[in-house]
């Protein structure tokens, strides 16, 4: 094979069709994983909101052991969660390791981080919409559909870039378990054999899909925005 | 009908009641324009909202025609409550989507799939509060009068029988008010729909209202016509709010120095337009000083309210001759 500008500029790597295929990897977790938080999320912060004290059906009792339930997922470092739920994972996709099997833990450690931000965004849905709507004769149900959900548009995708973001970052942590991806070839050539081209590389990706990301998500936001 | 039985309304803060509204009994007639008066905290905004049940009465019943509200499941109050518009103080908007679209929401909300009607309907509404060319615009490029418009049009949406109307014009300029009034004024005699409104000025209630309930402290202090609420108020909040309306009258009668009896003389409608005080005072030979007055209007009605201080042996009986001809005369206490 030819060498390269690339091969010359990082002699130590030498498979870039891993590192491709690294990139993917790390792009279907992201992508799979994103879509499932947002499933999950989305509902779960939107029950959080409701139930919270004061709120269209406020239950305290039952928000408050959500809440706790949320917190307690949200406390976990993202390492141990993994660790922790690994016969869950294994129970629910078949294996603990690859794309397949770095998706459960990354969807139940974002989940409750998502929803958090969900709750805290349509609190910030102006009380007097919603009682407009209530004057109307909307249902909780309608609510939701027609005037949370909408009003808080804006705040949702900066949410879902912010969580998407953290999600890249765990992705990369779940490297050093075995779930494949950049946070994998970074860990194991670049800090286990020493081969710090790996590292630069990797790390320059993660930036790049960052970066990406966080201008994609803030394009969303400053459509939606209306006021 | 809108009638409260024996209602009232108390708020659970911190495990201790906090009475919010004193049992009260209250009619309201269809097709009047009927305010509600009261400073802030004094229970207004509650009192507007049981009558769609936003609140919900500690005690008594509310009902609407023959419906009770207070009896209603949560199916049956949804539908009831499309039959009651309201428009807000500070227009409650939805800030994503478009004047249209606000305008069109409660038909969607009630159930109307029909493209073709929600675009008919709209476009008529829009029409009829003067907004036909901001129909794409988002409402925060529209001015708080303009948001109020599409508040209203959105409000008549479902065609309701009953318009709530909480301080829908306190954050408006005083030129805008006088347009958004005039608006609403309109709707209540083209449309036949009885218009409740809270606020906190009695000019609101003065251009628009047909009868008036002042509220102090959660009780209903005074009620009557406006005319008579306000050209004779009772309670000192009224008088207060009266005032406030005509500050540099109240001000005026009550400078010192001034010889003679001062009495307040009112004339009411037909009464406004003919001389009868110079007659009056010419035939009895008495001097009048003139401390304060004006002439206006309380919504149709045009009257006249003069002070005047009057000296002259025949007072008394210039006074019955100008109670004969249907002038009110009150003695305005030194």
């Amino acid at each position: 094979m030819m060498a390269s500008p690339l091969q010359s500029l990082f002699p130590n790597i030498d498979d870039w069709g891993e590192l491709g295929r690294a990139c993917i990897d790390t792009l279907l977790m992201l992508g799979g994983s994103l879509a499932l938080t947002v499933l999950i999320g989305l509902p779960l912060g939107v029950l959080l909101y409701l139930t919270g004290q004061g709120q269209l059906r406020a239950m305290p009792k039952f928000y408050g052991i959500v809440s706790l339930l949320v917190n307690v997922l949200r406390s976990v470092p993202f390492i141990i969660l993994m660790i922790v739920l690994m016969p869950v994972t294994y129970a629910l996709v078949g294996t603990k390791l690859g794309v397949r099997g770095a998706i459960p833990p990354l969807v139940i450690g974002a989940a409750p981080f998502f929803a958090r931000l969900v709750e805290t965004t349509l609190r910030e849905v102006q009380k007097g919409v919603i009682e407009a709507a209530q004057a109307m004769g909307a249902s909780t149900w309608q609510i939701v559909r027609h005037v949370l959900l909408p009003e808080a548009r804006a705040g949702i995708a900066a949410g879902i870039t912010v969580t998407a973001i953290a999600l890249v970052g765990y992705t990369a942590m779940g490297g050093a378990i075995g779930s494949g991806g950049l946070g994998d070839l970074a860990y194991r050539y670049g800090y286990l054999s020493y081969k710090s081209d790996y590292m630069v590389v990797t790390v320059a990706l993660l930036v790049v899909l960052v970066q990406l990301l966080q201008m994609l998500g803030d394009r969303i936001v400053a459509r939606y925005k209306h006021h | 009908m809108i009638r409260f039985l024996d209602v009232h309304k108390s708020y659970r803060v911190d495990g201790r009641e906090i009475p919010a509204l004193q049992p009260f009994n209250l009619d309201i007639v269809d097709g009047e324009v009927f305010g509600i008066i009261g400073h802030s905290g004094a229970g207004k905004s509650t009192l507007i909202r049981l009558i769609n049940l936003l609140e919900r009465p500690s005690g008594g019943r509310i009902l609407i025609g023959d419906t009770e509200m207070t009896a209603l499941d949560e199916a049956a109050l949804h539908a009831q409550r499309r039959r009651i518009g309201m428009i807000f103080q500070h227009f409650n908007l939805l800030a994503s989507q478009t004047v249209a679209d606000n305008v069109a929401f409660p038909l969607r909300l009630a159930g109307e799939r029909d493209q073709v009607n929600i675009r008919v309907r709209v476009a008529e509404l829009l029409e009829r509060v003067g907004l036909s060319e901001h129909a794409n615009k988002y409402p925060s490029q529209l001015s708080g009068g303009q948001k109020q418009r599409v508040g209203i049009a959105r409000a008549l949406a479902n065609r309701p029988e009953i318009l709530l109307c909480d301080e829908a014009t306190s954050a408006l300029d005083p030129q805008t008010t006088a347009s958004v009034l005039d608006l609403l004024a309109a709707i209540n005699r083209e449309l036949k729909l009885t218009i409740v409104l809270i606020t906190h000025e009695m000019d609101v209630v003065r251009r628009i209202c047909d009868r008036v309930a002042v509220l102090d402290a959660g009780r209903i202090v005074e009620s009557g016509t406006v005319a008579d609420v306000f050209l004779h108020p009772r309670h000192a909040t009224t008088r207060r709010f009266v005032e406030e309306a005509l500050p540099e009258e109240a001000a005026t009668a009550q400078a010192p120095g001034v010889a003679g009896r001062v009495m307040r003389l009112t004339f009411r409608g037909a009464a406004t337009l003919q001389p009868v005080l110079s007659r009056v005072m010419r035939e009895h030979g008495v001097d009048f000083n003139l401390l304060a007055g004006r002439i206006d209007r309380i919504k149709e009605l045009p009257y006249g309210q003069l002070t005047l201080a009057l000296e002259g042996a025949n007072t008394d009986a210039a006074l019955a001759a100008l109670r004969a001809a249907g002038i009110e005369i009150e003695e305005v206490a030194a």
